[in-house]
């Protein structure tokens, strides 16, 4: 589903040019449970941010779904975002004036959604993280758990192809880390590809998968053994 | 729709997030658009009530009246129109209806009952009705028979009759106008002041008495009006009617003429060019400030771009396009404005009435709607205009800085 070919990705830092990925080939499948993982300036962060769309490669191909997305534009790459990519981001990421039940429809927004339409999948989406009942609280009136399961409401409600979160539990105690990994957890037992980018550990073995990121290449692809449900 | 409908309930929920701020970056357009609409529903108020004063002279009434330099009166060589020039109009100009010719008489004072007035005394016939636009409210108007038979009739305003402490109902009674008795026949509707001249301290008697009476002075003055049936044609009615006058008062080829033939409306034309430039030199002003109000939007607006940079990150990674983010931020800017707009136009009719009641006799405020749609619609777009900037700002960031912009 995940098709990268020879991905490499330099910025222009005043007069110095960085390389922030240094050739990457990668495959990820349909329902895989990957988590990333890497030292900060390993180049984790900028292959996600490709991952999610939110960034083009300088060279290679990345083929999503069949499609390869290196040289769409930009307005072309947001829809590809709204329908094929659902961020989770450690900060959450929330619209601070908007209630959860707006912020889920936020996405459905931009694919032209009649309201009724949108609000009917927000509100599966809610229910589904276990927040059917607080639909009409904004963010400040939420803990940081419930914030972020409205972000994964918010991820999931256009049913994307990808969940892609970022440090989801960097902002989180221990314990409602734990939960939102079980909400991931179940979430990959329905079907969903999840990809986790993290530097904690106990997040990465959660995940079926660990794909080590260093100097800009990836160093280390490993199978995890299957975690008791 | 849908997405415009949305970016609209944003742009209102983030004004209502910021209300002081929001109001006071419009402030510069609400003052602005105050100002406009106060002075032109005062300046309206006061062309309407002169227009609808003037409207009685119709637009297809032409005036012919002699003209004198001011040598003319030292010299006392005064330029009169003479009867003839009245029956070349009436007999040799195609396309003229309804000549009225109105003698000015010199006669000076009115007496009834040992009272005396001194109303302006004018000679006319039965059609100086149409062209003074005047009516009998009692009894009646000049007749063509009056003029034939040269009666000694009179119709008078409605001043004159209180003056002389004449009956409610005038008609029937004598009056004394220089050394002739006159019976009064009607009484003339009650006209108001113009400029703060009184419509209604005159009498009116038949043009042929008063030419007779006339005869014994020296001058006549006396004016001629007279419609044109066709109202496309009176270019050329007028300048037939130049011509024969010409003709008739034997000026020699070359030379200038010593008379004028006016449009009827001409001093409402006048005046609508004096209000017409007094409302562009406004329109200037008002442009000023308003684009002084709109560098102010701009200004927060770009600001407040800076400050959402990362909900704008936030939404770029929900998919929302370039287009989308610059629609939501353009239509703040414009909502911003024409809130300011539309608040400044209650406001400016407010101080519009408040302002023409102060003012004693002054007539009372009043604005065209399509000058309030006009200011709204320009407020909005200042709004639009200097939100460009801003909005593009804002659908330009990248989505990566945006989002870990703190």
């Amino acid at each position: 589903m995940i098709e990268l070919r020879g991905i490499v990705k330099r910025y222009v830092l005043g007069e110095e040019t960085v390389l922030a990925l240094a050739g990457v080939d990668l495959h990820i499948g349909r329902n895989e449970y990957v988590a990333l993982i890497g030292p900060s300036g390993s180049g984790k962060s900028t292959l996600m941010n490709l991952l999610g769309c939110l960034d083009s490669p300088s060279e290679g191909h990345y083929i999503l779904n069949g499609r390869d997305t290196s040289s769409l534009s930009e307005d072309e790459l947001a829809a590809v975002r709204n329908r094929e990519i659902g961020f989770v981001f450690q900060s959450f990421h929330l619209l601070p004036r908007q209630t959860a039940l707006q912020n889920v429809m936020q996405p459905l927004v931009y694919r032209r959604m009649l309201p009724a339409e949108r609000r009917k999948l927000a509100i599966e989406a809610l229910t589904k993280v276990g927040l059917g009942d607080r639909l009409d609280h904004r963010p400040n009136q939420l803990s940081g758990g419930q914030r972020q399961r409205v972000a994964v409401a918010r991820a999931l409600v256009g049913q994307p192809s990808i969940l892609l979160a970022d440090e989801p539990t960097g902002n989180l105690d221990s314990r409602t880390s734990a939960e939102i990994m079980a909400l991931f957890d179940a979430l990959h037992a329905q079907g969903q590809t999840v990809i986790v980018v993290t530097h904690e550990p106990d997040i990465a073995a959660h995940c079926r998968r660990t794909i080590r990121v260093f100097d800009g290449r990836i160093v280390e692809d490993t199978q995890n053994p299957a975690r008791a449900a | 729709m849908n997405v415009l409908g949305e970016a609209f309930r944003a742009a209102l929920a983030s004004l209502n997030a910021h209300r002081l701020r929001s109001f006071l970056t419009t402030l510069g357009i609400l003052i602005g658009t105050m100002a406009v609409i106060a002075v032109v529903s005062v300046l309206q108020g006061f062309s309407e009530s002169i227009s609808s004063q003037f409207s009685d002279l119709g637009s297809n009434t032409l005036t012919l009246e002699a003209v004198n330099e001011q040598e003319n009166f030292r010299s006392g060589q005064i330029n009169t129109l003479s009867f003839a020039d009245v029956e070349v109009l009436r007999y040799k100009v195609s396309g003229i209806s309804r000549v009225a010719p109105i003698i000015s008489t010199p006669l000076r004072g009115a007496s009834y009952k040992g009272r005396n007035a001194t109303p302006q005394v004018l000679g006319a016939t039965e059609e100086s009705q149409y062209v003074l636009n005047v009516d009998a409210s009692v009894g009646r108007y000049i007749t063509s028979s009056d003029d034939k038979g040269g009666r000694r009739v009179v119709v008078i305003g409605t001043e004159v009759r209180d003056e002389l402490k004449m009956p409610e109902n005038p008609v029937g009674e004598f009056l004394l106008l220089g050394n002739e008795w006159f019976r009064v026949v009607g009484l003339l509707e009650k006209r108001g002041e113009i400029f703060g001249f009184s419509q209604d301290n005159r009498v009116i008697i038949p043009f042929s008495v008063a030419r007779s009476l006339t005869g014994i002075f020296d001058r006549t003055f006396m004016e001629v009006s007279f419609t044109v049936t066709d109202l496309t044609q009176i270019a050329q009615v007028r300048e037939r009617a130049i011509r024969a006058v010409r003709t008739n008062r034997r000026i020699a080829p070359g030379k200038d003429d010593d008379f004028e033939i006016k449009a009827a409306d001409s001093f409402v034309k006048q005046f609508e060019q004096i209000t017409a430039t007094a409302t562009a030199v406004l329109a200037g002003i008002v442009g000023i400030s308003l684009l002084v109000g709109g560098i102010g939007i701009m200004n927060i607006m770009l600001v407040s771009v800076t400050e959402r940079t990362r909900e704008i990150g936030i939404l770029k990674a929900l998919g929302a396009t370039r287009r989308d983010i610059l629609v939501q931020f353009l239509l703040e800017a414009a909502l911003l404005s024409l809130l300011g707009g539309i608040i400044g136009i209650v406001l400016g009719l407010l101080a519009g009435m408040g302002i023409a009641s102060l003012i004693p006799n002054f007539p009372p405020a009043h604005v065209p709607v399509w000058i309030m749609l006009a200011a709204a619609g320009f407020s909005a777009l200042v709004g639009v205009v200097f939100g460009i900037a801003p909005a593009s700002k804002a659908a330009g960031l990248d989505p990566i800085e945006a989002l870990r912009y703190e």
